[in-house]
């Protein structure tokens, strides 16, 4: 399938390379092209320098065969404008919006949006080991 | 009223200069804690430093009993979020942004934006009307009907000179509202006769505004 990648960070290059790896046909979006150093050697998909909430700059990066936008800038309101016109306009059929503020997250979650809230879900995580190892010295206090 | 300004460059300071004057309440709300400082030095304590798309800074500034938001960063993103923000988790009536690329108007009225305000269209309009001899200028887009006001000049090598409004075939949705004649205004009729150098000020819909364009002044 094709995909488009915008924001060539850590995660927007890691997921690029992983779909590239399994086959798809992913282009990346990046103000920025010295971003592009982070996709490894051997990436076969495309690289666009331009910013995602730009139609033209989609037009161009073939969205409207895109099956699968994911906005993974570092910028919440760069990604949920650019996930919106990714939905609206170009009727992508998946498109998935990264947005660090959870009360933001939840708003566009509700309106529709397919959201990954990295604040909530990595502090899940840690409490989740905190309160684990609570538990564990609880445990162990308990016994000993 | 009760209006949220966000955004203090040069529009946000006039802006909440200009409401306040008018007896408004108004809370401007900027990102820069220092200048957030110097503002509240010249308007007094209706100036907060903060995100605007942020609900806590939205909360603190009192936005459930907003009558209006208006989103005027150099962002359009920042804007785009900062008015769904204001009527989605807030419920304000009434919002309003500043577009700073005019291809992003369309875009943002698709998004629920109630009125969006392009600086670069306006200001382009605005030098049209100035240029001499322009044949047909953009006066006004009237948003919600989806209709323009423009001003068009009777050239006259124009098909249209010297015949009856009566006679002439407008595109659908088109009327002739005015006549500017020299310092005269003609009230039209279809008796009415387009004379070389008449200003015909026009109401078109959007889509016919190149059809009215065409046939007002090709000759």
């Amino acid at each position: 399938m094709k995909v488009i990648v915008m924001g060539c960070g850590r995660v927007g290059a890691r997921i690029a390379s992983v779909m590239d790896h399994n086959g798809h046909n992913v282009t990346v979006i990046d103000t920025d092209s010295r971003a592009f150093r982070r996709l490894p050697a051997d990436f076969a998909g495309d690289t666009i320098i331009g910013t995602g909430i730009d139609e033209d700059v989609l037009r161009s990066a073939g969205i409207d065969e895109a099956t699968a936008f994911i906005a993974v800038t570092n910028g919440d309101n760069r990604n949920i404008m650019a996930a919106q016109v990714a939905r609206l306009i170009f009727e992508v059929p998946e498109v998935v919006c990264r947005i660090y503020d959870p009360v933001r997250e939840d708003t566009y979650r509700r309106l529709g949006l397919t959201t990954v809230c990295p604040t909530t879900s990595i502090s899940a995580v840690i409490l989740d080991h905190v309160i684990h190892a609570d538990n564990a010295v609880v445990h162990r206090g308990g016994g000993g | 009223m009760y209006i949220i300004v966000v955004g203090g460059g040069k529009v946000g300071f006039y802006l909440t200069q200009t409401l306040l004057a008018d007896g408004h309440e108004v809370l401007l709300i900027e990102r820069d804690a220092e200048k957030a400082e110097r503002f509240v030095d010249t308007f007094g304590a209706v100036v907060v430093a903060g995100d605007g798309a942020e609900a806590a800074t939205l909360m603190n500034a009192g936005a459930a009993r907003a009558d209006v938001a208006i989103a005027v960063t150099g962002e359009d993103e920042d804007n785009l979020v900062i008015c769904q923000m204001a009527k989605q988790k807030f419920h304000i009536e009434r919002t309003i942004a500043r577009v700073n690329n005019p291809k992003n108007e369309h875009l943002f009225r698709l998004l629920g934006i109630d009125v969006t305000v392009s600086q670069t269209n306006y200001i382009l309009n605005l030098i049209e009307q100035a240029i001499p001899e322009r044949s047909f200028v953009h006066l006004l887009s009237l948003r919600h009907a989806d209709l323009a006001i423009v001003d068009a000049k009777v050239a006259g090598s124009s098909m249209v000179a010297h015949r009856a409004i009566g006679e002439i075939e407008l595109p659908v949705n088109t009327v002739i509202a005015a006549i500017a004649r020299g310092p005269h205004l003609i009230v039209p009729t279809p008796a009415t006769e387009l004379l070389p150098g008449d200003d015909i000020i026009a109401v078109a819909h959007r889509d016919q505004e190149d059809a009215l364009r065409r046939l007002l002044i090709a000759g």
